[in-house]
Order: C-alpha cells, then sequence, then structure tokens
C-alpha cells in the first residue's frame, strides 16, 4: 500500500506545471490577467517561434518586464501593444494587424480553399458526365440473365 | 493534356515558392524605426560615468551606433572591421554597450580595441528596448539629421561593409555636403 502512495505522489509531482519563469508580484488580480494574455499574444524575437510566456531568453525576460511596469503605470492594452509595434514591428504580434501586405496571410488561406472546392465540383461534374449508360443488345441482356441465374 | 501540365505547374509554383522562403534568414526581422529619429535617450558613458551621452551627440553628421557587449560573441567577429573603419576616420562610431558590467566592458575594449568615439552604457537593456534591439551586434547609420537610415542585423562581414554599408555612409556623407 505504501508503494502504491508513494508512485501515487511521484506521478502528482511530475504532473507538476513547470514554467519558463517566476510569475512576478502583481497590485490586483486584473493586472495579472491582463499581463498573461498580453505576454502570450507577444512574440519574443530571439525564439522567434515562442510567446514572450514561452519563452526564457534574456530579451523576453526584459520585455515581461516591460509589460508588467507599463500595466502599472496604467497604461491600456492597446498602448502596451502599440509601444511593442513600435520598435520591433507587426513581428511581434502573434496576430498581425490585417493591412496590404499582410492581406494575403489573412485570406490567402480562404481563397485557397475556394479554389480547391471549385476544382473539386468541376471534376466531379465532369466525371457524373463521362459515366455513359452501357448499350447493349437484347441477345446480351438475355446471356447476362442466364448467367446470373446460373441456367447456362 | 491538362490534366498533367496543372499539377505540374502548381508543384514547380511550389518549388519556386518554397526556394525564395530558403533564400532569406527569419531571424532578419525589418526594423519599424528607418527612416524615424533615434528615439530621445540620455545614458551615463561607459568611461565616465557622471558625463552624459544622449541622442543630440548623434546629430551633426554622418556616424554609425553598434550596440556591443563584452559577453557576446558575434561581437568579436565585427569587431576588427570596426578598429579599421575608427582607423581610417571615415565616420563616428558609438557604442551602446548593451547589458553589460563597466568592468567587463573596459577590459574588453583594452584587449580587443576600441573603435568607439563614445559608449552609451545601458545596463538593463532599456535604451536598448527603444532602439528595438532584439540581440547584439546590431547596427544603425544614422544621418546628421538624427534620422535612422539602415539597421544592420549581427555580424557586419566585410562583403556587408563593402556592398551595404559603405555605399550608404558616403551616399549621405554626400548628400550632407
Amino acid at each position: 500500500m505504501r508503494s502504491v502512495n508513494s508512485l501515487f505522489f511521484l506521478l502528482l509531482i511530475l504532473c507538476m506545471p513547470l514554467q519558463a519563469q517566476d510569475l512576478p508580484v502583481f497590485s490586483n488580480t486584473e493586472h495579472k490577467a491582463r499581463f498573461q494574455t498580453l505576454i502570450e499574444e507577444l512574440r519574443c524575437l530571439v525564439c522567434q517561434n515562442q510567446s514572450l510566456a514561452d519563452s526564457d531568453a534574456e530579451l523576453a525576460q526584459d520585455l515581461r518586464a516591460q509589460v508588467l511596469t507599463m500595466l502599472e503605470q496604467g497604461h491600456s492594452d492597446q498602448e502596451i501593444l502599440e509601444f511593442m509595434v513600435a520598435r520591433y514591428g507587426d513581428f511581434v504580434l502573434y496576430r498581425p494587424p490585417v493591412k496590404s501586405t499582410t492581406a494575403f496571410l489573412w485570406f490567402g488561406p480562404f481563397i485557397l480553399a475556394g479554389v480547391a472546392i471549385i476544382a473539386m465540383f468541376i471534376f466531379l461534374f465532369k466525371r457524373n458526365k463521362k459515366q455513359i449508360t452501357p448499350e447493349i443488345s437484347d441477345a446480351q441482356r438475355k446471356r447476362a440473365t442466364a448467367l446470373l441465374d446460373g441456367s447456362e | 493534356m491538362l490534366r498533367y501540365i496543372l499539377p505540374l505547374s502548381l508543384f514547380i509554383a511550389l518549388i519556386i515558392f518554397l526556394g525564395i522562403g530558403l533564400t532569406r534568414d527569419p531571424r532578419l526581422v525589418p526594423s519599424p524605426l528607418i527612416g524615424k529619429p533615434v528615439p530621445e535617450f540620455a545614458l551615463p558613458r561607459l568611461q565616465s560615468a557622471d558625463m552624459e551621452f544622449n541622442v543630440n551627440d548623434l546629430k551633426g553628421q554622418v556616424s554609425l551606433l553598434n550596440v556591443w557587449a563584452s559577453w557576446c560573441a558575434s561581437c568579436r567577429i565585427e569587431h576588427p572591421l570596426l578598429v579599421e573603419v575608427a582607423r581610417e576616420n571615415i565616420l563616428p562610431i558609438y557604442g551602446l554597450n548593451y547589458k553589460d558590467t563597466r568592468e567587463d566592458a573596459l577590459a574588453w575594449l583594452e584587449r580587443f580595441g576600441n573603435p568607439y568615439t563614445a559608449s552609451a552604457f545601458d545596463e538593463h537593456g532599456r535604451v536598448a528596448i527603444d532602439l528595438g534591439v532584439y540581440g547584439a551586434p546590431e547596427t544603425y547609420i544614422i544621418d546628421r539629421n538624427g534620422i535612422i537610415a539602415y539597421k544592420h542585423i549581427g555580424p557586419i562581414s566585410n562583403k556587408d561593409w563593402e556592398t551595404k554599408l559603405q555605399p550608404l555612409i558616403l551616399s549621405l556623407q554626400e548628400q550632407d555636403s
């Protein structure tokens, strides 16, 4: 029984979430929630495929600190995101704004899906048209029936 | 015939796009600061802590601002080039010493040579955030009005210098005179 217990606790320990950073101290819970959302929206430019929340790079630590400072100073989420974009460009956002340079990024998949669906319907339509009913003579039909009946 | 040509041409188009993608370095993020003035800042100087280095020090002539640190391995790669440029007196080179300690930074300059007319000491990297720095070394070319004309990310190779930075510096200096 004891070994089962210790195994259980071992599994429990293994299930504990590991975080890239120690959470800072917040003056209120609203800040905490906003901080978490913001650092998940912002990309770490050193590791590129990680958000500020995921990354433990020095720059990510600094930028997290910057986000926190701005939150505590009373800046809005929008202002904080604009601050980052002004310095690092749209690439810092995981959800880039819709504009002429990002239009293909946003709408490209839908256009491709549309083209694929149209191509599929054209293909199916053509294939249906091709299926012509086979022409057989009465004699052939009789023979086929006979074969199916097993009388031949 | 179309049923063969169409998929083939789509495939070739895909290969071309992927091929172009391979030649581009995803680490090079274009800076939104190009064509904009250097952000306001004021930092202590590396060599003399009680003296200030601010954005006005970058105005008046075409200059180069290099973000460096003693802990930065690739900074050593470009360092001989900067020393050479400083020796030839092409333009003033300013340093932004990024998240370093004074002791280490000064020892590094002692050891590898000091091409910098002056270095600002950005201990916490706060000014670097304003400049959109995400990894040293990074180099800015600044015109005489304090407008950022170009940003180079990573160490400057001899080829980068000859084909990109030097021609730009020369044309900026000609514009000024």
